[in-house]
């Protein structure tokens, strides 16, 4: 739990809220059609896509779905997802 | 030692002796004699208090729970547009769980602008997650403000008060009362022990924002703490009956209701001339009780439902209107649930908005309604004004 009695945290715990939860709909990369520009990980609001492997990868657990990686990729190679609810 | 004493100046003595470290008020109208006289105490060095004036209700309480966060014991007072300034600091007071005591002269809303008593304001403010206790007379006051103290700051409990008290009736009267000496209030109200506090070096942060996966549960929490409340009243106003001989071991008052058919139900300063308008009935041989509620939230279900068990009908007043409701009054909703099932019929009156005068005639002629089968309505409208 991040957050204490009267809705209180030590330094650091926001991220201990997984704003994922907030998601409608979830980029998914088709990686035949990226160019590994990283416009994406430039474009994120919430500094969620990392490219730690060869492509880039999204950190579901923070994405909240806004979808700006999908409408800015210049390849157009991200695709929203409706999530199952 | 009993002295006769203005409501509001013997709430300053009583705060007084509550060593509040920091009191944060608006001095303006709508305010009462309250703080004008605290601030007199620390300016005289009789009070050891950080007095915070502020631009406004919602300033005072602002600053009232940043001082609240930082560890210390924190009071105000407000009334009517001051309080519904404040509603918005009020819930994050609660949802903080920061147990700030706060004094409320209850007065009526505007518009139109009125200045005198109902309590439209505090019942405005039910569902604001503060524990509301209503004082009928001065010494009432008086001791709620321990007790309130006391339970707030439990750590089993951690909510803020209002200490609700009719504006006028109860704030401008002179009445006796007994103001207890400073070291018999310390033996009652131990030192303030913050359950968490603000501090840099070893840091926190208050009122967080939780996402719809913790939100729930912070409500759910409140809620709980609100019930254990109940329990935390009762028995700190059995402790303090224990040492000052004054007992709130109750969060109801019943008044002459063995074998009552009607009973009428009230909070506050009201409920002194119900008393008196019961005994002139009982006295012509009406069966007719009160039922004095002490605490409006928690609500004492199980108390009212008690103590109402076996009457034929029940006549709620109503120093409030909530527009729109069957049954006007938002206090008669919450008798009616604690007797739903039973068939006892409960019906409101509205009576005494803006400082109308409550008169013993006018509480036998509620009960004849009541016992017609009429209510859920306003009593003693001018009926030429409509």
């Amino acid at each position: 739990m991040a957050l204490n009695v009267g809705c209180a945290a030590r330094p650091g715990r926001a991220r201990d809220n997984k704003t994922g939860s907030w998601r409608v709909f979830r980029p998914v990369l088709d990686a035949e059609k990226c160019k590994k520009c990283g416009l994406c990980l430039l474009i994120c609001p919430e500094g969620c896509i990392s490219e730690d492997d060869e492509y880039p990868r999204v950190d579901y657990e923070y994405c909240k779905g806004c979808g700006l990686c999908a409408e800015e990729c210049p390849a157009e190679a991200i695709e929203m997802e409706q999530e199952e609810k | 030692m009993m002295e006769i004493m203005e409501g509001s100046h013997a709430v300053a003595e009583a705060v007084k002796r509550c060593r509040p470290e920091v009191v944060s008020a608006y001095p303006i109208t709508p305010q009462t004699h309250i703080v004008e006289r605290l601030a007199e105490f620390v300016a005289d060095g009789e009070m050891e208090s950080d007095y915070l004036t502020v631009d406004s209700e919602f300033s005072a309480l602002s600053a009232c729970v940043g001082a609240s966060a930082a560890g210390s014991r924190v009071y105000s007072s407000t009334s009517s547009q001051g309080l519904i300034l404040m509603a918005e600091v009020c819930f994050n007071a609660s949802g903080m769980r920061l147990p700030i005591v706060m004094s409320i002269a209850n007065r009526a809303l505007g518009a139109p602008l009125s200045i005198w008593n109902d309590q439209q304001d505090s019942i405005a403010l039910r569902d604001s997650g503060w524990f509301q206790l209503y004082a009928e007379d001065v010494q009432e006051l008086v001791d709620y403000h321990f007790l309130s103290f006391r339970v707030a700051e439990d750590h089993n409990i951690l909510l803020p008060a209002f200490v609700c008290f009719d504006g006028f009736i109860l704030s401008h009267t002179y009445e006796p009362v007994d103001i207890p000496d400073q070291e018999e209030v310390d033996a009652y109200l131990p030192p303030f022990n913050p359950y968490q506090k603000l501090d840099a070096t070893d840091p926190i942060s208050m009122g967080m924002y939780a996402t719809p996966d913790y939100y729930m549960e912070f409500r759910y929490e409140l809620d709980r703490a609100m019930e254990r409340a109940s329990r935390a009243i009762k028995d700190a106003g059995q402790a303090f009956g224990e040492q000052f001989g004054r007992s709130y071991g109750s969060l109801v008052e019943e008044y002459r209701m063995d074998d009552a058919d009607t009973a009428l139900v009230a909070l506050g300063s009201i409920c002194g001339t119900v008393k008196d308008a019961v005994d002139e009935m009982r006295d012509a041989g009406r069966k007719v009780g009160l039922l004095k509620l002490r605490s409006f939230r928690p609500f004492p279900k199980e108390e009212v439902a008690k103590a109402l068990d076996g009457v034929s009908q029940v006549a709620v007043l109503e120093k409030n209107i909530s527009p729109g409701s069957a049954m006007k009054g938002a206090v008669g909703l919450e008798v009616k649930d604690a007797l739903w099932k039973t068939g006892i019929d409960v019906y409101s009156y509205v009576i005494g908005l803006g400082g109308r005068d409550v008169r013993k005639k006018d509480i036998a002629a509620v009960v004849d309604l009541a016992e017609r089968g009429r209510g859920d309505m306003f009593y003693g409208l001018r009926e030429e004004l409509i």
